[in-house]
């Protein structure tokens, strides 16, 4: 894999990698057990940069989308697109890490609360703009579409929060909110999560800019086929002969 | 992102009464509508137990959820339709902008939202005991389904051109049109719990918010739905 990558990123792969080894060392072992929450509050040098991570992509696919829809230039497909795949993977891990922490605190592994809403529909969101680009027809309407998609969904974000916000707070008895994660960090704590947060947009930055390279390959790749495709077919436009039509047909669409 | 200046209204009008035309002879997105709505009250009546202490605030979500719902029956089919016969190609070919056809076709989904919202209203009155036909309600609801249609148009053009058509159109429209469904069940049930304009005001100024943004968003984006 490694010998596949430049130097540069190979030398951002290695620090990457040290520094969430780092990371890791400090979220369980250097930073303090918090008096309250216990040994469980760790989870949140975790959850945090992920949840951080996530927000950043929405932005990012939704601006990307933007300029493809402005320039039509295919990297700023490819660009929503890696991010946007990442993302539905860093998503789903803070959900899975929120939970987690949630379950021994709040007692529930869920709760309908604003934050948690907005996110859910979020995830639904991106895993549905996944399937439009998975369902939708090829050629370029489907990142036109796709784009579309994630405009939309980048505008609603907003509104699900402040929708899912006021009707909690029609209903105070239920509120039970991440409120109490605003209780003061002691200072190690502060600098293990914002190492935590470097480190973990360090990983996600580098598994972006991988899929985004991977996809201009996968772009090329079709780009050359495409050629080799009319290439071998016109001669069709030449009186030709149905047998050497046959011969060229498995030659093109072989891989 | 270029926007035409002015959408011309004729060619709109156009657009929704060939739907509406269409509509009037045969009657199939209305009738869908109506029927599995009336499904969804049916199943609700089982799935939760609706008693005279709770009915006037679990009411109003169990009417949405129905109508979000048979929503997107109609809005598939009215794209469907377009697709049968190749009835879009013609479309498209007339010397009118994308985003015309599309406006045209939200008016169309629009008009036939609020037909089957006349003849749900009363039934689902009579059905729940929940009294909706109040003149807070009506607003509610037309601001809903213009939200609804817009986002619901945009989505059933994209959809209408994928594999899995049935499956696109739902799972992008309903997270979007969460925050047009929150505000109408909250907004519907501050009335039904004995509120009046000054209980339903706040919902229904949030639900016009909603949709200004939808339409703004709708109106940007059209020209780039349907396939060239």
């Amino acid at each position: 894999m490694v010998g596949a990558v430049g130097p540069k990123r190979a030398v951002w792969l290695v620090i990457t990698a040290g520094l969430v080894l780092f990371t890791m060392w400090m979220i369980f072992e250097w930073a303090p057990t918090e008096r309250n929450l216990g040994e469980i509050q760790r989870a949140l040098y975790i959850h945090v940069p992920l949840a951080w991570i996530s927000m950043v992509a929405v932005f990012i696919v939704a601006s990307a989308s933007v300029m493809y829809l402005i320039t039509g230039k295919r990297k700023w497909d490819s660009v929503a697109l890696a991010t946007a795949e990442t993302g539905v993977l860093v998503g789903t891990l803070m959900l899975v890490t929120g939970a987690i922490w949630a379950k021994p605190i709040w007692n529930v592994w869920w709760t309908w609360d604003a934050k948690l809403t907005t996110t859910a529909i979020l995830w639904f969101l991106y895993v549905a703009y996944l399937m439009l680009r998975a369902f939708a027809p090829p050629g370029n309407q489907a990142y036109r579409m796709a784009a579309v998609v994630a405009i939309l969904g980048a505008i609603d974000v907003p509104l699900v929060y402040y929708a899912a916000d006021l009707w909690r707070t029609a209903h105070p008895e239920l509120l039970i909110g991440p409120a109490a994660e605003s209780s003061g960090l002691s200072s190690e704590m502060s600098i293990t999560l914002l190492v935590s947060v470097v480190a973990f947009t360090s990983l996600y930055a580098y598994m972006v800019v991988d899929r985004y390279r991977v996809r201009q390959s996968e772009n090329e790749l079709g780009e050359l086929k495409r050629d080799v495709r009319n290439l071998l077919y016109r001669p069709a436009a030449e009186p030709a002969t149905a047998a050497t039509m046959r011969g060229a047909v498995p030659a093109a669409s072989g891989d | 992102m270029k926007v035409r200046g002015r959408v011309p209204l004729g060619p709109v009008w156009a657009v929704a009464k060939k739907d509406l035309l269409l509509e009037v002879r045969n009657r199939e997105i209305v009738i869908s509508l109506l029927v599995f709505s009336g499904l969804i009250f049916i199943i609700f009546n089982f799935a939760i137990e609706l008693t005279s202490a709770n009915r006037d605030t679990v009411g109003p979500g169990v009417l949405w959820v129905a109508v979000a719902f048979a929503s997107v029956l109609g809005l598939n089919r009215s794209f469907i339709i377009e697709k049968d016969g190749n009835a879009l190609d013609g479309l498209l070919l007339t010397p009118v902008g994308r985003d015309t056809i599309l406006i045209g076709k939200t008016v169309g989904n629009f008009i036939f939202m609020a037909a089957a919202l006349v003849i749900l209203f009363p039934v689902f009155t009579a059905l729940f005991d929940v009294n909706v036909l109040k003149i807070e309600v009506f607003v509610i609801a037309l601001l809903t389904i213009l939200g609804l249609a817009t986002v619901g148009t945009m989505f059933a053009a994209l959809s209408v051109n994928t594999r899995a058509r049935e499956i696109m159109l739902p799972v992008l429209f309903l997270p979007i049109a969460v925050p047009i469904l929150i505000s109408a069940v909250e907004g519907t049930a501050r009335v039904t719990e004995g509120g009046g304009w000054g209980d339903a005001l706040q919902w229904i100024e949030i639900l016009a918010a909603f949709d200004v943004i939808f339409i703004v968003a709708a109106l940007l984006t059209f020209q780039f739905l349907l396939e060239d």
